[in-house]
């Protein structure tokens, strides 16, 4: 209905007001003179008072933020302090990239966790369902940029098998898009297969087998059809996040993307690129949600879809 | 030839040590198009007897320890993966107790019923045999409900549609688990009165498995009554309700509130169904029953013939009670 | 005939609302409970009987305000349940208690038997000291056929017939005068809802509390009402004495009802009422009589007008057009 419409609506607008004003305040409480990192550390004190005046930065905070919230509602996301160029278009240029990145990586890693997650529901408790489990817990819990320097040294320098950063081909691709599969290859096999667990302990499995269904069609048919409806709502979720920017791997392997965007900015102290790319993100999320109801509603007939 | 004989079957849960043995030497015989209706409570072991026919009991926990289960005198535990199958669905089918729980529900249910028929009839896996199945069992407007998803049927709706998929491939045997229990009475009628309409028109047989004696009387040709594992007696159905010989199934009977009863209390059998692990020693209802004497805690009662067509597992079950307070007067006794 | 009754209903609904899709404009209601009148004399066993759906469920809950009733009078003793502020109604509560149906879903696994039974003792505080509640609770495990040794054990302990048991003796606790039983037996195996039932007929002899039985098996419903209600999707059909209800239903849906009940005797000649179809939606009510699409004696009539709720002999009380 629409009142529940509105409701969502004026949720998500909440949200992200809150993102832009926690991270605007927060990144004033910073210590540091963002006019001396934009004049440079030889700046005279007039360049400083010249800089200052410029971008209002002795107005009072609340006012800085109002008229950064005005700006934002024209649709402006202002420019860089450091390279002058619009914020809109530096995030713009660089999605490509950690749109690549990501949707490489999420190809790679529910290629693998499917079937992971099937077969070690299938032959639970036996020793490759252990072993997967092992290897699961063990891959998610490595530190993003651990994983990453390790993979760029032994893989890239020692072995030299891939190269070891910058954008160039597909093929520079490859191994940052590998460690981030990595990462996320081991939750989603075991998600996968705590679904697929509950799933063929379901009478409706039974009944397809009483069917006399084989076993492949059982499992591949029947079963994940049904345990992959909470994995595709977490798979968006998780999408979208990575979509904001996958910042570790992105900066190991110095890959032209979102990610290295936001820590540059956070190194040089750039307030509206860090504030673009924190809402972009939020914003990200926040859409993400609206879209993974719908999707919930599309795959899984026994919802309505209302929002 | 019967179509099914189960001999003294034995399934355990759990291995070694653990195990704990639910069916207890169960022998059954069936032959084509009659209807066998296996009657027991909780704990009876009627339902893992069932699933067993076409070895659909999860193993593990369950263990197949003993005994034979043959269909057209092949031997179901001993088959192998690919021949197996071939029988589920095509000599054998299922109805289970929840039907919503045993469709699908991601896929609609024409879809499902279709993948029935591409299972064992290619060549009739044609929409305009679904809609004939889905007519058969008193579906109305099938082109149209072919479409929907089961959670948008009602619970009797959708147990037809069970039905409708269990017919589909043409089986000789049709394994009803507590088809109607989940239902409601005026539904169950509806049902028990569509199973009784097809297994003429179609020939096949039935083995019907529920706790409700109402049901017997309008379905079975015969019954066989199970507790704590193993079969207590059988006989042809209206036998068995008229002159019910094990003190068990005179109990139980008994026990079974009717509309027309003028009587103040109910009858009851004291205590609770024994639990699997802790079946008494002896006769296992031996703590429960009106008749019972010291002997009944010592040796295990064997299931006898005692007239034809027949079988009791009570030495005991056409002599006086040795308390005759006990039992009840509301059914006659096997001696008058 | 002259005793006030312990609980009286007046015109009662419970509707609640439909979530509806994101297009639509209308709302939708399930209509659970729609008019319903009747009441319960003090010390009386009532049967409420009806299929799933038909809102009997409902019924047994907004009778003791567990779920809040849309519109009508509940009079409990003659005081309006409606009318009272919460902390009154919670005082009031220790005079109605409930019995569910899962024996396994209502009872706190983590809370050991005498805890269950003594808590709303605690909370009405009708006992004066620890050793007074445990006697309590002794003689309250007695009273339902168990020991007093069982108070502290947990309900995992015990079968399915047992824990019902313990959910009794906690209604017990506090002298209720009427306890609404939510399918107490459905749950359980044949052998074992005849000792409950008997159970309970017992108790009511002991302690002379009355009944509201709600349960969808109407051969236990005759065994231990003295009246009973029939109700179909909202509405209540029927209602007379528990004999001449079985004996001699007016309500075509009761009659066909009653010819649905498997009996056990095979030579029974009685004839088989099969209804057609499916209980319609209690979003989606027929108009006029809402059995009227599978009754098999409806007339035109019956489409269009509502049957009203007519004493057609003393006690009995039948919603149909067609009924003398």
């Amino acid at each position: 209905m629409i009142t529940r419409l509105l409701k969502r609506f004026i949720a998500s607008a909440v949200t992200l007001l809150g993102t832009a004003f926690l991270t605007f305040f927060l990144l004033n409480a910073v210590p540091g003179d963002v006019a001396r990192v934009i004049a440079g550390a030889k700046a005279t004190p007039e360049v400083i008072k010249d800089i200052h005046a410029k971008y209002h930065l002795d107005d009072p905070l609340w006012q800085r933020f109002g008229f950064y919230l005005g700006q934002l509602a024209h649709g402006n996301l202002g420019h860089s302090y450091v390279t002058d160029q619009s914020v809109a278009e530096a995030i713009l240029t660089r999605l490509p990239t950690t749109a690549a990145l990501s949707s490489l990586a999420v190809v790679m890693w529910v290629a693998l966790a499917v079937p992971f997650g099937v077969l070690t529901a299938r032959f639970r408790d036996s020793w490759f369902d252990r072993s997967v489990l092992i290897a699961a817990t063990l891959t998610l819990s490595l530190p993003a940029f651990w994983l990453a320097r390790m993979l760029q040294y032994w893989l890239g320098y020692q072995l030299g098998w891939f190269p070891i950063g910058f954008f160039r081909s597909f093929f520079d691709l490859l191994l940052p898009a590998a460690a981030l599969a990595i990462l996320f290859v081991g939750y989603y096999a075991r998600l996968i297969h705590t679904n697929m667990v509950e799933v063929l302990d379901s009478p409706y499995v039974r009944a397809a087998r009483a069917r006399g269904a084989s076993e492949t069609a059982v499992l591949f048919q029947h079963a994940l059809r049904n345990a992959m409806i909470p994995v595709v709502t977490i798979l968006g979720m998780d999408v979208a996040g990575l979509l904001g920017g996958v910042l570790f791997i992105e900066n190991v392997f110095a890959l032209p993307g979102i990610g290295t965007l936001a820590v540059q900015s956070v190194f040089n102290l750039d307030p509206p690129v860090i504030m673009g790319t924190v809402l972009f993100s939020a914003a990200l999320v926040v859409g993400a949600n609206w879209v993974v109801d719908l999707l919930y509603g599309l795959i899984d007939p026994r919802i309505k879809t209302g929002i | 030839m019967p179509l099914l004989e189960i001999n003294n079957l034995q399934i355990d849960f759990g291995r070694g040590l653990n195990a704990l043995r639910a069916v207890d030497g169960v022998s059954l015989a069936l032959e084509p198009g009659k209807t066998l209706c296996v009657v027991g409570e909780s704990g009876s072991g009627k339902s893992v007897t069932a699933l067993s026919i076409a070895r659909l009991l999860a193993t593990p926990p369950a263990v197949y320890a003993g005994g034979e289960i043959l269909l057209e005198n092949r031997d179901v535990l001993r088959m192998p993966a690919a021949e197996l199958r071939q029988i589920r669905g095509g000599l054998v089918s299922y109805v289970f107790q929840e039907a919503g729980a045993s469709l699908n529900p991601v896929f609609r249910i024409g879809n499902q019923i279709r993948e029935a028929l591409q299972l064992h009839r290619p060549e009739a896996a044609t929409n305009a045999e679904i809609i004939r199945l889905l007519k058969l069992v008193g579906i109305p407007a099938p082109e149209s409900r072919m479409r929907c998803y089961p959670h948008e049927l009602s619970g009797g709706m959708q147990q037809r549609v069970m039905i409708a998929m269990a017919l589909a491939p043409q089986p000789k045997l049709l394994v009803a688990d507590e088809p109607t229990t989940a239902l409601d009475v005026t539904i169950q009628a509806q049902i028990i009165e569509l199973l009784v309409r097809l297994r003429q028109q179609l020939g096949m047989a039935i083995l019907l498995i529920t706790h409700n004696l109402g049901i017997v009387g309008d379905i079975a040709d015969e019954v066989a009554v199970m507790y704590a594992g193993q079969i207590v007696e059988t006989a042809p159905a209206r036998a068995l309700l008229l002159r019910p010989l094990h003190p068990y199934t005179r109990a139980l009977i008994n026990s079974v509130p009717r509309l027309d009863s003028t009587a103040g209390r109910l009858a009851t059998i004291a205590g609770a169904v024994p639990r699997l692990g802790a079946f008494p020693s002896g006769c296992r209802f031996h703590p429960r029953c009106p008749i019972a004497r010291p002997e009944c805690s010592q040796s295990p009662p064997a299931l006898v013939e005692v007239e034809p067509g027949r079988r009791v597992r009570c030495p005991f079950w056409n002599q006086p009670a040795a308390n005759p307070s006990t039992l009840d007067p509301l059914i006659p006794g096997p001696t008058t | 005939m002259n005793t006030p009754p312990l609980l009286e209903v007046k015109a009662l609904k419970v509707h609640f609302p439909v979530e509806t899709s994101l297009f639509s404009r209308t709302r939708h209601f399930v209509r659970a409970v729609d008019d319903v009148s009747f009441t319960v004399a003090p010390g009386e066993t009532v049967g409420l009987v009806g299929e799933s759906g038909c809102g009997k469920t409902t019924l047994g809950r907004a009778v003791i305000r567990l779920v809040e009733p849309t519109g009508g009078q509940i009079l409990f003793a003659g005081e309006d349940l409606g009318s009272l502020n919460r902390a009154t109604l919670r005082s009031r509560r220790r005079q109605f208690q409930m019995i569910f149906q899962d024996p396994y879903a209502s009872l706190n696994p983590r809370a050991r038997v005498e805890n269950i039974i003594a808590d709303a003792l605690d909370i009405h505080h009708l006992v004066a000291s620890p050793t007074e509640r445990r006697q309590r609770v002794e003689k309250l495990l007695e009273d339902v056929g168990l020991h007093p040794s069982h108070a502290q054990r947990y309900p995992h302990e015990f079968s399915g017939g047992q824990r019902q048991r313990i959910g009794i003796a906690r209604a017990l606790a506090v002298e209720p005068r009427l306890i609404v039983c939510d399918e107490p037996v459905s749950a359980l195996d044949v052998s074992v809802q005849a000792q409950i039932v008997n159970l309970l007929r017992d108790l009511q002899q002991e302690h002379h509390m009355a009944y509201l039985f709600v349960a969808h098996d109407l051969a236990v419903v005759r065994h231990i009402s003295h009246r009973i209600l029939v109700m179909y999707l909202g509405r209540l059909v029927e209602a007379g004495d528990a004999r001449a209800v079985c004996q001699s239903p007016r309500h075509p849906y009761t009659q066909a009802l009653i010819s649905a009940v498997p009996i056990v005797d095979p030579d029974s000649k009685r004839r088989r009422i099969i209804l057609a179809g499916d209980v319609p939606s209690p979003i989606h009510p027929p108009g006029g009589c809402p059995f009227h699409p599978r009754c098999p004696v409806a007339e035109p009539r019956c489409q269009t007008e509502v049957p009203a709720w007519r004493e057609i002999a003393p006690g009995r009380h039948v919603a149909c057009h067609l009924a003398q």
